[in-house]
């Protein structure tokens, strides 16, 4: 098989047994503002598909802004805005015209906070979005939920209840509940924006076994302050500072040897 | 750059405190045993298989010390290879003090029995040996793998140096038979600080990758 090159990645990429690794997302030359703060500059980055990437950072290094740019969630923040390309199969989804819904659907997002529609039940929380792009019959509708359900890990505990408040569901289950809905559209890049951080570490074991789960179907980013986390499920590591991307490379690399100075001292607990 | 957790700090500082310590111990049981050997010092032989005791609780110590950072510190990047490092170091030193202790014992034997031989150069391998063991510590300490540089020529001249004491020591044994029983400790002697060379240039390949992060043991890559 042959290895793919990435500049920013020390030797070969790891690849799968059975695929080949493949860029889902590029970015170039992203750059973002919040009113008139520069949240990012000039970022350069590969999201490869079937893989998880971690990106890591202190508060306010402009992780959140970059994954929130990955679905234009960015730009819908009252005077927040962007430059660059960022391609998604070669497809630039900044370009004026570009459909966001479409983009959306794509490229999910899962929260910090669980986010069940607070009246709704389990099946209608999983149910909503699909229901917003077309219409299905009944059946349709449940062979979608249980599926969703179970690729979120989340059907065996609930299979009984469906007809139960989303919001009656424990934080761990919540936050399942989130991914199932997410799910449910069959994006092709899930993006998690620290969404274990108010979970016992039991509800993140699930989450995180689930992630490894779901990559073998989706390319998956993770904004995540624990850096453990990051060693434990990620492929690739990002690590941003002040709103530049310092490393991004094979997340071994960044754990054991990183490249630069100011990764080395953020995950060893240095201040930078 | 210090730590956010001053604990922390004080800890693998700690770590380092004692495998200098523990380096220091060792370098001092190895030239204490030849310095037996040469004096036909009863008393210090029996003094450094007495000191070995310190060397092994030394190992100990460093063991739980590392094994405690890395449950409850979660060790990464460069600490981690400090860590991990600092392992097989207390693992080689105590190789070390172990073969310190049997020239002790050698030395022990031969005390009683008169001369075979000037002893020419049994002592030079020490003093190399030595030398190494001073350097890979000097390189562990100052994070310096320039510290190494000759490190490995002096290894092979150690190798060279038993090979020869080999050689000589055979023939005096098939010229007189009577010699073997004070041949035999010397041509262990010269064994034993072959291998003392061995574990000192482990450390040496221990430190590069500490250092650099580079595997170099097992021609994993050039030496320096």
């Amino acid at each position: 098989m042959d290895s793919v090159k990435d500049s920013r990645i020390s030797g070969d990429l790891p690849a799968g047994r059975d695929q080949e690794i493949r860029g889902k997302i590029d970015v170039l030359n992203l750059n973002a503002w919040v009113a008139d703060k520069q949240a990012l500059k000039n970022i350069n980055m590969k999201v490869y598909e079937n893989r998880v990437s971690a990106i890591i950072g202190p508060s306010g290094c402009g992780k959140s802004t970059f994954i929130r740019c990955l679905n234009r969630l960015h730009e819908t923040v009252s005077g927040a805005k962007s430059s660059g390309n960022i391609f998604l199969d070669g497809e630039n989804i900044l370009r004026t015209g570009f459909d966001e819904v479409v983009l959306r659907r794509k490229v999910g997002m899962v929260f910090q906070k669980p986010t069940p529609f607070p009246t709704m039940s389990i099946y209608d929380n999983v149910a909503a979005g699909i229901k917003l792009y077309s219409r299905y019959s009944r059946g349709e509708l449940d062979g979608i939920v249980e599926r969703s359900l179970k690729h979120a890990a989340l059907w065996e505990e609930v299979k009984d209840i469906l007809d139960k408040p989303g919001p009656s569901l424990s934080g761990g289950q919540q936050q399942r509940l989130c991914i199932a809905r997410a799910l449910a559209v069959k994006p092709e890049v899930l993006l998690l924006d620290e969404p274990c951080s108010a979970l016992d570490p039991i509800s993140t074991g699930k989450i995180e076994e689930l992630i490894h789960e779901l990559k073998k179907n989706l390319t998956i980013v993770i904004v995540t302050h624990n850096m453990q986390q990051a060693a434990r499920i990620a492929d690739f590591t990002g690590f941003f500072l002040l709103g530049e991307l310092i490393e991004f490379d094979i997340t071994k690399k960044i754990f054991m040897a990183p490249s630069d100075k100011r990764t080395e001292d953020y995950v060893t607990g240095r201040f930078g | 750059m210090e730590h956010q957790y001053t604990a922390y700090d004080q800890e693998l500082a700690s770590l380092k405190d004692s495998i200098l310590k523990m380096g220091g111990l060792v370098e001092e049981l190895i030239f204490k045993s030849i310095e037996s050997l040469k004096n036909r010092d009863r008393n210090l032989a029996k003094e450094v298989i007495k000191q070995d005791v310190a060397v092994d609780r030394l190992e100990l110590e460093i063991d739980e010390q590392c094994i405690n950072l890395i449950a409850l510190r979660q060790p990464k990047a460069g600490d981690l290879r400090f860590i991990t490092t600092g392992m097989r170091i207390a693992t080689d030193l105590e190789r070390i003090g172990d073969l310190a202790e049997d020239i002790a014992e050698r030395s022990l034997e031969l005390a009683d029995q008169g001369p075979l031989k000037p002893l020419i150069d049994i002592p030079k391998m020490a003093e190399l040996a030595q030398a190494v063991l001073r350097a890979v510590l000097d390189a562990f300490v100052n994070g310096d793998t320039a510290k190494l540089k000759g490190v490995w020529d002096k290894e092979r001249e150690i190798d060279g140096l038993r090979d020869q004491v080999h050689d000589e020591l055979i023939s005096i044994m098939v010229k007189d038979s009577l010699s073997v029983p004070r041949a035999i400790p010397l041509l262990l002697i010269s064994r034993h600080l072959e291998r003392i060379a061995d574990h000192a240039t482990n450390i040496a390949e221990d430190v590069v990758f500490m250092v650099e992060a580079k595997v170099v043991k097992h021609g994993g890559g050039e030496k320096a």
